[in-house]
């Protein structure tokens, strides 16, 4: 069974007279441990894709089943725990809490997962660790640099080990050396088993992911392996993660764009 | 267990969020601040004079009965008393005489007038005429000498007990026993000095006043006076039995015929509580609301203030939920953050009104004092008048859809 399974998902908007289809009707699975990229112009439907797969929001029609779990029709407070604990959000303005210090951050998830403090402390340090910030987890975002903002964001949405981590153009507000750092800490969490989906207009950017899926005028256009997928059955998968046993890119997931 | 996370996660960031706008939290306080000061100051005052009537009516003694030609408190047609036969000495004499269930009787009759000693003359003294009993139905003390015996009353001799004010205003440096003042044309030798009252509502002063035999305030201070009986029950628990004896009593003393009503009056000080509660009741929930619109006030700019820090944050908000939050993690945190400005507001209130609070109560007569019980009632009116005006800003917050929170800039 597909980590995601999306049959059919549209999203209409009604603005004033007008409804506007961001998304018409799309079909995906994506596998455990895939390492996804989602292009598209903008106004071509990939942000509403973004928020769909997030569970931010809901669609109009269609189904969504999240690690087999229907999400497409569920409250609002169904789809907060749904975020919660399956979902690692990391945005392009690495929207971290500016009065709060990096490790205050990266508990905010587990604070609404309603975890004891200490082992709260402790998984954040971890995690912070874990993106190379141990030394820095008492700075305040204004106080590191935007790299270091979005390792702090990274690690925020590692910490409660989430099935997706969902990023959205993570490297946009990066400049470029520091945004090839990004990407190679999202390739080294995508060869420690997960699952990783970003959403990107640049070319380089979608080109770290083994498959990538084009989005135009609210429909999947094409949905390819990428260069970077020939390599990676080389890699040797770690044993701490099964659900890459499979390499995704040999796990045969042929999708209907229509 | 998650709410006891949501709960310290909120209080982190409403401190947060209040330090890092300290100028802006602090005058958007002020409103609560004065709202609260006057609201304490306004409660103190409504203690104060509780206290301060409870203290003088418990003078008059909870179990005493007062029959007299009128009732204390009337609302009725005053033509419906005034035809009424005076209470008379032999009326008196006769409940003294019959009644089974009191423990004390005494009759009394009372006037204003001025009291003379050598060529010192105070004005507007208490002239109260007495009986031996009168000491017990009026709860008296004497400090020095002694009260009357039955016969003084009945021989009428012209002997005086004196309040502690006309003693020690006549008398500053020697003892006033067997001296002799004059009232109108008659002199009075001085037998006893009675312990201080105080002050009766916070007002007339009762230590003002002398005692003489009721049967010499006949002869010297008024002709036909208006005599009252005054009645201690035996039984303060058996209070109306003594009532019905008395009623029943003074009925056949003054031949009123069957179904015709009553021709005297039977009072007790709850008349007066009654009275009290009734109208001072009504005046402090006057006197609160008009304060309490303060509160409203204050109120009504913590709503503003909180619309603005939700418009602000909706970002934030977008972050929390991205991660997580749900809508009721959203309410506890605004509302905590209200809470926690209008609780702050409510210390600093009533550590602004605690020492006008004293001063008052050192400086002045009237008996100011916080109480607990103020403190208690202020610290959970700002609470919620957070919570109230937080109310409608936590809920858009909580309600906000997560795409358009993070999207805003």
């Amino acid at each position: 069974m597909p980590l995601i399974r999306i049959r059919g998902l549209a999203r209409r908007y009604q603005m004033g007279a007008d409804t506007v289809h961001a998304l018409r009707g799309v079909s995906l699975d994506i596998e455990r441990g895939e390492y996804l990229a989602i292009m598209g112009p903008s106004g071509s439907g990939k942000s509403t894709l973004m928020n769909l797969l997030g569970c931010l929001d809901s669609p109009t029609e269609g189904t969504y089943e999240l690690n087999g779990k229907d999400v497409a029709r569920m409250s609002d407070n169904e789809l907060a725990d749904i975020r919660n604990i399956e979902i690692g959000f990391v945005f392009q303005s690495f929207n971290l809490l500016p009065r709060s210090d990096a490790l205050h951050n990266v508990e905010l998830p587990l604070v609404y997962a309603g975890m004891p403090r200490a082992e709260r402390r402790n998984r954040a340090r971890e995690a912070l660790a874990a993106v190379g910030l141990g030394e820095r987890m008492h700075h305040r975002p204004n106080e590191l640099s935007g790299g270091q903002r979005q390792r702090v964001a990274i690690a925020r949405a590692l910490v409660n080990k989430p099935s997706i981590i969902l990023a959205d153009e993570p490297t946009g507000n990066l400049d470029s050396r520091t945004g090839e750092e990004i990407l190679a800490l999202f390739d080294a969490l995508s060869r420690r088993g997960n699952t990783i989906i970003v959403v990107t207009h640049e070319e380089d950017v979608a080109q770290h992911a083994r498959r990538v899926v084009r989005i135009r005028d609210g429909n999947i256009a094409a949905d390819e392996p990428t260069r970077s997928a020939a390599p990676a059955p080389a890699e040797p998968a770690p044993p701490a993660a099964p659900a890459t046993a499979a390499p995704p890119v040999l796990s045969g997931s042929s999708t209907p764009s229509s | 267990m998650r709410l006891h996370q949501e709960v310290i996660e909120s209080a982190r960031i409403a401190w947060d969020a209040l330090r890092a706008n300290k100028l802006r939290s602090g005058l958007a306080t002020l409103g609560v601040v004065i709202g609260i000061v006057t609201v304490t100051l306004m409660g103190t005052a409504i203690n104060g004079v509780n206290q301060a009537f409870r203290q003088s009516i418990s003078s008059l003694g909870a179990d005493v009965l007062f029959v007299g030609r009128f009732p204390w408190m009337a609302f009725d047609d005053w033509r419906l008393y005034r035809n009424r036969r005076e209470i008379t000495l032999q009326d008196a004499r006769e409940v003294q005489r019959q009644l089974t269930t009191a423990s004390a009787v005494s009759i009394q009759a009372n006037d204003n007038g001025p009291v003379v000693y050598d060529h010192r003359m105070a004005r507007g003294v208490w002239i109260n005429g007495n009986t031996e009993q009168s000491l017990v139905t009026r709860g008296l003390s004497i400090a020095q000498g002694r009260w009357f015996t039955s016969s003084d009353i009945d021989s009428e001799r012209p002997v005086c007990v004196l309040g502690s004010y006309l003693a020690e205003g006549f008398f500053p440096h020697e003892s006033p026993i067997g001296r002799k003042i004059r009232i109108n044309d008659a002199q009075f030798e001085i037998v006893g000095v009675l312990e201080k009252l105080g002050n009766f509502l916070g007002g007339w002063n009762q230590d003002n006043q002398v005692a003489i035999p009721v049967s010499r305030f006949r002869l010297d201070v008024q002709p036909r006076p208006d005599y009252e009986v005054a009645i201690k029950a035996a039984d303060p628990s058996g209070l109306p039995e003594t009532i019905e004896e008395t009623r029943a009593l003074m009925r056949r003393l003054r031949k009123v015929e069957p179904g015709r009503p009553d021709d005297f009056a039977i009072n007790q000080q709850d008349v007066f509580v009654k009275f009290f509660l009734a109208f001072g009741g009504t005046i402090g929930a006057i006197g609160l609301f008009i304060t309490g619109l303060a509160l409203v006030v204050g109120g009504i700019g913590i709503m503003n203030i909180m619309f603005v820090s939700v418009a602000e944050r909706t970002r934030e908000i977008g972050v929390r939920k991205a991660l997580g939050a749900k809508r009721r993690a959203v309410l506890v945190q605004f509302l905590i953050e209200a809470a926690s400005i209008t609780l702050g507001a409510g210390l600093l209130g009533l550590a602004i009104a605690w020492p006008i609070t004293w001063a008052i109560g050192r400086f002045t007569s009237f008996p100011a004092s916080m109480s607990w019980w103020i403190i208690g009632v202020a610290l959970a009116v700002s609470a919620s008048t957070g919570v109230i005006a937080g109310l409608i800003p936590a809920l858009r917050a909580s309600r906000m859809n997560p795409v358009d929170a993070l999207r805003s800039e």
